[in-house]
């Protein structure tokens, strides 16, 4: 049976990427937030998944307003990096594990969550800065293959927090009934306090990041009680992208270990932060 | 330029009044279309039917009055990026402050509300 090895909460900023895709991390700005990254990456680099299944949301990319999923999940074998307006990222294309994403579909639709099928798909920076976050130097190749879970956040109204608990209670027992030996870690990005738009551009609620940042470990069904409003009064309108924290907590066990976290302002206009957790299995 | 409110949600309604102004910005992901775009902006404007308002928006690169008529912050970051302009001054123009103070604010801390 596949075996979820170890859950991954970071944000996606894409001037991360950007800062390591233009060899920017030791600059001034970037040091402190990539310095942080460090113990991270050298727990993650000993303990490679097989397949890593990303939570993440597209910023009107691959998703546009025609349809707007409410969660949607690939399907394909192989996913290209999107051009956003600015060209693609100089990172690999990302490989899919159709099989897994076929198996999650069908058990995930049986348990009550009627998730959209990407057979296509142009994957942006919401996925790909993750994967550049857990491994910054991939070579021709990531080190595994990417199932992309696809959380609507930005048209309102968004899932609930509780319902993308919920999602990832089910995702991980559908990824724990694989039928196949496989080691799968499971991403949860977006995130910290932002806010883009508007007269409050430049929020930062770094008492509510420290708080979600503990929470999310041993009381995660304190977070998912809060409302959608809570969440763009504390965090932010795009401080919202925390729910999908939420469904990688919801994929790991009940018992989980801190590894490793790291808290950074700013980035871009954003809270920046890490958490990394081995999950001990056995839930 | 008008001051900018601070409660802009992407809601259904909005999604309907800025569906011509998001969906040229989202066009913005063709290398061809940001060719077009930048050879004849009034023109490309009329091709994707914006009203004269969204237009004008567009054209004067008016950020706060494109969110005013429904267009979201993850769209108009295209066509702000294909000006060479980045998030810290968009953010500067919403707040009043040029995008240099808005990277120190940020660099600070952040702006804090309540």
């Amino acid at each position: 049976m596949a075996e979820i090895i170890w859950g991954l909460a970071t944000s996606h900023v894409p001037s991360i990427g950007a800062a390591m895709d233009h060899g920017k991390t030791a600059d001034p700005y970037w040091k402190p937030l990539f310095d942080g990254y460090g113990p991270a990456r050298a727990w993650m680099a000993e303990r490679t998944p097989d397949v890593a299944v990303i939570i993440y949301n597209d910023h009107a990319n691959a998703v546009g307003l025609d349809l707007v999923p409410t969660f949607g999940i690939g399907t394909a074998a192989s996913y290209e990096v999107a051009d956003e307006g600015w060209g693609r990222r100089p990172v690999p294309h990302v490989t899919g594990s159709p099989e897994l994403s076929a198996h999650l579909v069908g058990e995930l639709v049986d348990a009550g969550f009627d998730l959209a099928t990407f057979h296509r798909l142009d994957v942006d920076h919401g996925l790909t800065v993750p994967l550049s976050v857990y491994c910054p130097d991939p070579g021709e190749s990531w080190p595994c293959a990417v199932v992309p879970v696809l959380v609507n956040v930005i048209q309102y109204p968004q899932p609930t927090a509780a319902r993308c608990y919920a999602l990832g209670r089910a995702l991980g027992a559908a990824i724990r009934s694989f039928p196949r030996d496989m080691k799968v870690a499971v991403f949860g990005t977006g995130g910290m306090s932002h806010q883009l738009a508007g007269a409050r551009a430049g929020l930062i609620n770094s008492a509510f990041d420290r708080m979600f940042l503990q929470s999310i470990e041993s009381e995660p069904e304190k977070l998912a009680a809060l409302t959608r409003e809570d969440y763009i009064r504390e965090a932010g309108t795009e401080g919202m992208e925390l729910i999908m924290w939420l469904v990688m907590r919801g994929a790991l066990s009940d018992r989980i270990a801190r590894v490793h976290d790291t808290y950074h302002v700013p980035a871009s206009n954003t809270a920046a932060a890490l958490a990394l957790f081995e999950d001990l299995g056995g839930s | 330029m008008t001051e900018a409110r601070d409660n802009y949600l992407n809601d259904l309604t909005a999604t309907r009044r800025g569906y011509a102004i998001n969906r040229l910005c989202a066009s913005l992901t063709d290398p061809d279309n940001r060719r077009r775009f930048t050879a004849d902006e009034a023109a490309y404007c009329d091709a994707h039917g914006l009203s004269p308002e969204q237009k004008r928006a567009i054209l004067d690169r008016d950020w706060t009055g494109m969110l005013d008529l429904g267009a979201s912050i993850f769209y108009t970051f295209k066509l702000a990026v294909l000006d060479g302009k980045s998030m810290q001054h968009l953010g500067g123009v919403f707040t009043g402050m040029s995008a240099e103070e808005f990277t120190a604010a940020l660099r600070a801390g952040g702006r804090r509300f309540g």
